[in-house]
């Protein structure tokens, strides 16, 4: 077995590694619904989710049981194989896309070897375009799934879907040539380090400022493409019920779910990394006291969840809320007292900070913005989105030409 | 056998089933699955050859957008199972006879030059998205730019055709 393991390093390396990531994954899923009911509940003046477990933190716990122990019937008249391809189809593609993105710039020196952070090796030179590809996919689980129900409101549903995911995805894809003839590459690292050229820059120095149009771009196209509030046409419950996934109970209703979750993370990491200059810090890389910075942020925030865990209405919740906290507390602590680790953690702290932003940002505009139109939708595709991002990249490849080529 | 073999026969497994799966389904959705199986299929095979950016341009374009617009109009037009008619013997006889001709006229085309199709797949300047830019953009941009211009006529040819007379 020894040697086996030996011969194929790399593989087990990369299934562990899956694993990982996948848990990771599942488990932010989870959490994210949770965080995405905090923050609506909060801008509408509701609570939200409070019964299930302090502060409602084991809501997805007993969402994820129910989904599991719900009765799963198949209406009739349905295309068999279709019907149950669909779901598979979405969550498998929504998490393969997740593969690609790189989660932090060092490896960790493990075996003899250098592990990076995130599943595809550091030199995917078509990073973006392999992600566009299984996104350009995605649309498939959506259309099929409405078309198998035999069932009129997710006709409709899936039909509206295929039309407006066709129609962003054009815009999805334009905008980003801008970011890429700046890097002059496809590889996702590569975007990354090309906004780390003025180090002393910091935050200015990357894409999103000389590609704002680009940035609007993508990021409008991108809640379209994951089917997000204001773009939720396919499932607008006032005209089709559920859309596409009004047929589909139990489990295979939470696959659609976790499916557009997913997206949503890979998305924010997209804007993350294309936009937002990936796992940079936005400070001057001279400022080396900004190292500190998790530890700044974690142990106070720590203590705080100690101090409200002491106070709070059930025993279940005294108990576990400070424990919770003293281990926030503690790992921050650990950064400040093992310099090597702290060193580590800044890229994945900060893209992972950025990845939350975007994700804040998703749940607000979806608890601040009316649904659009479909006649709506479609003109702001179609006469503004995608206008405006291919003059991003006519103006762009033009600055670039007056710079003189790298 | 080594595992770039191994996923070869796979991946072209795949794509033959794919394939005869494509003609045999008696419905369309059926049919552009299949279709889309084989294109996916194909994409992996170009990947093999290490041909990293024609693979993630044929699921895009092929894998992508195009079979959506395949599903979107059977699913538009919400077209039923096909009715199959008996075959003719006339057509039977005839057509068998051509595949035949065909697949053997591949098998000796394969047998004869072994060497050249070996040639043909040690892609070179194709494996590098810069080696096609440069092919696209510098050697050939003239075809390239009169293509465009082809596609781009057809596009408003069919956006005329298709619009309502106005009343």
């Amino acid at each position: 077995v020894r040697s086996l393991l030996a011969a194929n390093v790399e593989l087990v390396i990369t299934i562990v590694k899956i694993a990982l990531l996948l848990f990771i994954v599942l488990t932010v899923n989870a959490y994210l619904t949770w965080f995405e009911r905090k923050v609506v509940a909060h801008i509408q003046s509701r609570w939200g989710p409070y019964r299930v477990g302090p502060h409602g933190l084991l809501q997805p716990l007993a969402d994820g049981m129910k989904f599991l122990f719900k009765e799963d019937p198949t209406p009739a008249g349905v295309d068999k194989l279709v019907y149950y391809l669909a779901p598979l189809l979405a969550l498998t593609l929504a998490l393969t896309s997740i593969a690609i993105i790189p989660f932090g710039p060092d490896p960790i020196h493990l075996f003899r070897r250098d592990i990076y952070l995130g599943i595809a090796p550091p030199n995917l030179n078509t990073g973006i375009l392999a992600l566009f590809a299984i996104t350009a996919l995605g649309v498939y689980g959506v259309a099929l799934a409405g078309w198998s129900s035999n069932s009129k409101y997710p006709l409709l549903g899936g039909l509206r879907s295929s039309a407006q995911m066709v129609s962003y995805e054009l815009a999805l894809t334009m905008s980003v040539v801008g970011v890429l003839l700046i890097a002059g590459s496809f590889n996702l690292r590569d975007i990354i380090n090309a906004q780390a050229r003025h180090p002393e820059r910091g935050i200015f120095g990357w894409n999103v400022w000389p590609q704002i149009l680009g940035f609007f771009c993508f990021f409008v196209a991108a809640i379209a493409e994951t089917n997000r509030a204001p773009f939720d046409l396919p499932e607008a419950e006032q005209e089709l019920v559920a859309g596409f996934n009004t047929e589909y109970a139990s489990f295979k209703f939470a696959m659609f779910f976790i499916a557009e979750y997913t997206s949503m993370i890979t998305v924010s990491c997209l804007c993350t990394i294309m936009f937002f200059g990936g796992w940079l810090s936005p400070f001057p890389a001279s400022w080396t006291l900004t190292h500190y910075l998790p530890s700044v942020i974690l142990i106070p925030f720590g203590l705080w969840v100690i101090m409200d865990g002491v106070r709070y209405e059930t025993i279940f919740g005294r108990l576990v809320l400070p424990a919770v906290g003293a281990v926030i507390a503690a790992l921050g602590l650990a950064f400040v007292v093992f310099p090597p680790v702290n060193e580590f953690i800044q890229g994945p702290f900060w893209m992972l900070s950025k990845i939350l932003l975007f994700l804040f940002i998703y749940v607000w505009v979806r608890g601040t913005l009316p649904r659009f139109r479909y006649d709506q939708l479609m003109a702001f595709g179609w006469k503004l989105l995608l206008p405006v991002s291919i003059v991003n990249v006519i103006l762009t490849s033009f600055v670039i030409l007056m710079r003189g080529a790298k | 056998m080594t595992a770039p073999l191994v996923v070869f026969f796979v991946l072209a497994a795949l794509a033959v089933i794919g394939a005869v799966s494509l003609i045999l389904q008696r419905h369309p959705i059926h049919s552009a699955l299949s279709l889309i199986v084989v294109m996916v299929a194909l994409a992996g095979l170009y990947l093999l050859m290490g041909a990293e950016f024609v693979a993630a341009v044929q699921i895009i374009v092929y894998g992508g957008a195009i079979m959506v617009l395949f599903v979107f109009v059977i699913m538009l037009l919400n077209a039923g199972v096909e009715e199959r008619t008996s075959l003719s013997k006339m057509a039977g006889a005839p057509g068998l006879l051509l595949v035949v001709a065909l697949a053997g006229f591949v098998a000796a085309t394969i047998a004869k030059s072994g060497a050249s199709v070996q040639a043909a797949t040690q892609t070179g300047a194709l494996s590098s998205t810069k080696g096609i830019s440069e092919m696209v953009f510098k050697d050939f941009v003239y075809p390239f730019e009169l293509t465009s211009f082809l596609i781009l006529v057809a596009i408003l040819g069919a956006t005329v055709l298709a619009q309502r007379e106005k009343s």
